[in-house]
């Protein structure tokens, strides 16, 4: 079985999601996780994809896409990390305020310092407004308090507002 | 009002895991008074009694497609009414008030948690096994969330059917040492 990561990026219009799935499946490859949105109004697709494929093949395959120019694809061979465990316990960071140059890197630069994870990052600049929202595992032993001080500090010193707090889960 | 029912031993069954098609089926009304309804809603408590952290099972969860579920909110610290143990047939939601979106998981699909908008106001409507009365439960918060999750299972469908966007699916770690592990 072989993994191959994906991505698509570029000026987006409609069909590129069916053209490249529809060339995946002609081949074999089981699309697997995906993670597709719109940044700043240009196509950015990432996934992971299994199958007996090799990458010239999906490479080839996937090469129509490149036809009008406007897109770019690359293909990479990947080891099977989906058993990979979690760090620690889930934590979610939410900032906003106007926008700054190096909010990302100083944030995730406390939280990397810390032992910290991110899993998952959503930033937006709509208008003046930067927006983020990073899912965070935090090692058991981290003391949060300081963590959530030292990104309380970082934020005061860039004019933004954020919060630290624990994701909550229903079980249900 | 009493919702206490008398219900056979019940045995502790295995949960059926997403994509088995039952969890995708409506389950038909129940005769409250029929045996075999009695002891699935035994077997729902018996095993929601012994999965740790379990607040909630439905009919389709055991593998049998029925309006049949229980719930105990009691020992959850996010819940505010809590009406001890509740085992519903037939049951419907009559009012719904106050949308909240929380993150949901299910013991049906242990891997993945999702975002879901539901009330945190609810009136439910439903039959107690064995007598068949026909009992109405106010329910708030944590409760009411559980009540609609269970509501739903009978109705077969699931929280991945009630997810609040494309990016509301969330992938579940296993985190070691956290107080709700399980
Ligand atoms: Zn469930």
């Amino acid at each position: 079985m072989t993994y191959l990561a994906i991505t698509v990026l570029g000026h987006d219009r409609p069909g590129i999601i069916a053209q490249a799935a529809e060339a995946l499946s002609e081949c074999g490859m089981n699309l697997e996780d995906s993670s597709m949105t719109l940044l700043r109004g240009q196509f950015a697709m990432t996934l992971i994809c299994a199958g007996e494929a090799g990458t010239d093949e999906i490479e080839r395959a996937l090469s129509p896409l490149l036809d009008d120019g406007t897109l770019t694809v690359s293909v990479r061979e990947v080891p099977d990390e989906s058993a990979h465990p979690a760090l620690g316990n889930p934590y979610l960071i939410t900032v906003h305020g106007a926008d700054r140059l190096g909010i990302v890197a100083r944030l995730a630069g406390v939280v990397a310092e810390a032992g910290g994870n991110i899993t998952d990052l959503t930033t937006r600049l709509a208008g003046d407004l930067y927006v983020l929202a990073a899912e965070v595992d935090l090692p058991a032993d981290v003391d949060v308090e300081t963590l959530s001080g030292q990104i309380a500090e970082v934020a005061g010193s860039l004019g933004v507002d954020a919060s630290l707090r624990p994701v909550e889960r229903d079980e249900l | 009002m009493d919702l206490k029912v008398a219900l056979p031993e019940g045995r502790v069954l295995e949960v059926v895991r997403a994509p088995a098609p039952v969890l995708s089926q409506a389950g038909p009304v129940v005769d409250p008074a029929a045996p075999e309804v009695l002891q699935l809603c035994a077997d729902l408590v018996a095993t929601m009694r012994v999965s740790p952290g379990c607040v909630g099972l439905a009919a389709p969860q055991l593998g049998v497609a029925a309006q049949a579920f229980c719930v105990d909110v009691t020992e959850h610290p996010k819940a505010r009414s809590k009406h001890g143990l509740i085992v519903l047939v037939n049951a419907v939601v009559m009012d719904a008030s106050r949308n909240e979106k929380a993150r949901e998981g299910c013991m049906s699909v242990p891997d993945l948690t999702g975002d879901v908008k539901r009330a945190t106001r609810v009136t439910v409507r439903g039959q107690l096994p064995g007598t068949g009365e026909t009992v109405e439960i106010s329910a708030d918060a944590f409760e009411a969330r559980a009540l609609q999750h269970e509501i739903d299972h009978c109705t077969g469908l699931l929280f991945l059917d009630r997810v609040a966007g494309a990016h509301a699916i969330h992938t579940r770690k296993v985190y070691l040492g956290s107080p709700d592990h399980g």
